[in-house]
């Protein structure tokens, strides 16, 4: 009863924030697209103009507009892009695939690399390795991502000449019309700078979160308990510890994804990866009004879907967690 | 609190932090006095000659003991970009952080002291701007923002959408953690004994309660400041912040990255180096006063 309540009020804050979001969308059409400046040259006269403007509704008041706007929107109809002269929707959903397995591989890796370097910090936290671990987190965080992806590029494309330095490579199109480039050896070597620089930004920050939890868990009472048990070292660790470290890692890193999506920006611009963050800044330079807004939509959706999730996951696997009411 | 002998002692008793600070003090002195000591006036276009363009730094061959650093694309010298650039990058930083501590200190102050409905819906909001993230949320706007003004009035009032930018988006931060201050502060007698005496809630919050939140303030206010940095930065890079002709670090790197593939990488390499040296001793330093002035006080625990 308490989750079905809990995932009504959830889902009214995401319907709430995607408002928001479809609110600001719309304020920059209305602000910066003149649609009447795109369909008809400058020989047609004022009169003329003022009469299509009538036709098309564009005189009518803010709210009209934006209601037409979003009933549009609803029904997957964000407006033409400028540039590429097709439904500004359907141009952003063909980059999706790029980005979603950018993500992928940049996962891969951090997910791999920073579980056992956290782990291992928080149970030799005076380790020689464990400092030299937390040491090179902090100048981790200190490079910006485009740097990192700027040197990779210049050492291993550049003067090496071992990886492509731009693009996605050979894809291969699956049935339902994704273009992957993890099923070919030029797909897989142009993913593998781009991941390891959107890896590279995620990691310290994964080694320090998971070794502040584990060592906050290290220190519980029900661990304590474990030892005194007799248990192994490897079991405490493991099974009793480790377990419980994962549900705040997967909650905090769920709740990333708003920095994810900006980091993939920054990455698909230096390797001029085919993505959703690529085409958004050739957007902005073209002024391409229709495309920044679905841009736009489109990641708030991302966004608030994964939140959502995340959320969901966390009560349904807590039972710790406090439900409506106390203060949501 | 610490008094300042102690806080000298523990100072001087770390070597990390002092070699931090000297770097960030010698960058900052750098910065402050690039228009007397710079070699060359990289706003002045009669002292930029075309010719001397992509030439490399001075020990190499081909380079020219005028400029030690080397050449950029449009002839200006490397060094005297990167002196005037970092003092940009740090006026954007330490303004934004200005902006952010202004409306988060208010609004924090306002949050913990009133709460209820007020309190609700400010720490909402913050959350959900947090969880956008600061970055998106500026590329958002600057894009909008370049868009709608065009790009030569953009370029021309960067600076301001930067350091507005920049510090609007990061307030939550400030926010939460003065709100939190103040509700441990509200429960002490002295907030009592003022409202007792019949202290209207704005002096009350002004001038009892917001001294005794300042340290924690001033803790994240120093990481706050390399954050905004590597935003601006980063934004710059993308083209939607400090243009070409008045650069920060980050516009030096955007206009240096496409002479790397033809093996001009001293144009971008040296703004690079000043960069993450800049961050990581603002970062090294911030840390060092964490721990040193609360250490209960745990960066990524907000």
């Amino acid at each position: 009863m308490h989750i079905l309540a809990f995932l009504i009020r959830r889902s009214a804050q995401a319907v709430i924030v995607m408002l928001v979001i479809s609110v600001i969308g719309f304020s920059i059409q209305d602000q910066l697209g003149d649609p009447l400046r795109e369909l008809v040259g400058q020989s047609v006269s004022e009169a003329e103009r003022d009469a299509m403007r009538d036709r098309m509704g564009l005189n009518d008041p803010f709210w009209v507009q934006y209601f037409r706007f979003l009933g549009n929107a609803v029904h997957g109809d964000l407006g033409n892009s400028y540039f590429f002269k097709k439904p500004a929707l359907d141009v952003i959903l063909a980059k999706f695939p790029a980005t979603f397995e950018l993500v992928i591989g940049a996962t891969l890796i951090f997910v791999s690399i920073s579980i056992p370097a956290g782990v291992y910090c928080a149970i030799n936290p005076r380790s020689l390795l464990a400092r030299a671990i937390m040491g090179g987190s902090i100048i981790g965080i200190s490079v910006p991502i485009f740097l990192t992806a700027i040197f990779l590029i210049w050492i291993f494309a550049v003067e090496l000449g071992w990886m492509p330095s731009y693009g996605r490579g050979e894809t291969v199109t699956l049935p339902w019309g994704w273009p992957t480039g993890f099923l070919t050896r030029d797909g897989l070597a142009h993913l593998v700078l781009p991941s390891i620089s959107l890896a590279s930004i995620m990691l310290p920050l994964f080694v320090r979160l998971i070794r502040a939890e584990m060592m906050e868990t290290l220190g519980t009472e029900y661990v304590r308990f474990a030892w005194a048990k007799g248990l192994t070292a490897r079991r405490v660790w493991f099974v009793h510890a480790f377990r419980n470290t994962l549900l705040p890692v997967v909650t905090v890193g769920g709740m990333q994804i708003g920095t994810l999506i900006a980091y993939t920006i920054l990455t698909e611009t230096v390797f001029q990866w085919p993505g959703m963050g690529f085409l958004f800044l050739e957007a902005v330079n073209r002024v391409d009004t229709p495309l920044i807004i679905a841009y736009i939509i489109v990641v708030g959706l991302i966004f608030v879907v994964v939140n959502t999730i995340v959320d969901l996951v966390y009560t349904l696997i807590n039972p710790m967690v406090k439900l409506p009411g106390a203060q949501g | 609190m610490l008094s300042l002998s102690a806080f000298t002692r523990r100072f001087l008793a770390d070597p990390t932090a002092i070699g931090a600070f000297i770097v960030v003090a010698a960058l900052v002195a750098m910065a402050v006095l690039a228009p007397w000591i710079a070699p060359h006036d990289p706003y002045d276009p009669l002292q930029i000659d075309i010719m001397d363009s992509e030439m490399p730094p001075s020990w190499m061959p081909g380079g020219e003991e005028r400029f030690l650093l080397g050449t950029d694309p449009q002839g200006r010298g490397v060094l005297s970009t990167i002196m005037h650039g970092t003092g940009i990058s740090l006026l954007i930083g330490i303004g934004a952080v200005i902006v952010q501590a202004f409306i988060g200190v208010s609004l924090g102050l306002i949050s913990g002291y009133r709460g209820g409905w007020i309190d609700s819906f400010l720490m909402r909001l913050a959350d959900i701007q947090m969880s956008l993230s600061t970055l998106m949320l500026a590329i958002i706007s600057l894009a909008v923002f370049s868009a709608a003004f065009g790009p030569e009035a953009y370029a021309q009032y960067a600076i301001f959408f930067l350091i507005l930018v920049i510090g609007v988006a990061e307030w939550p931060r400030y926010a939460r953690t003065v709100r939190a201050s103040v509700l441990a502060e509200k429960k002490k007698e002295y907030v009592d004994a003022a409202r007792i005496i019949g202290l209207a809630p704005r002096i009350i919050m002004r001038r009892h309660i917001l001294p005794n939140t300042l340290t924690p303030v001033l803790v994240i206010s120093t990481i706050q400041v390399a954050e905004a940095i590597v935003t601006e930065a980063a934004l710059s890079f993308l083209g939607l912040g400090m243009p070409v002709n008045r650069p920060s670090l980050g516009s030096l790197i955007r206009s240096g990255f496409e002479f790397i593939f033809s093996g001009s990488w001293w144009i971008t390499l040296f703004p690079a180096i000043v960069l993450i040296l800049l961050i990581l001793s603002i970062n090294l330093l911030g840390d060092w006063l964490r721990d040193t002035l609360n250490p209960k006080l745990r960066r990524g625990e907000d």
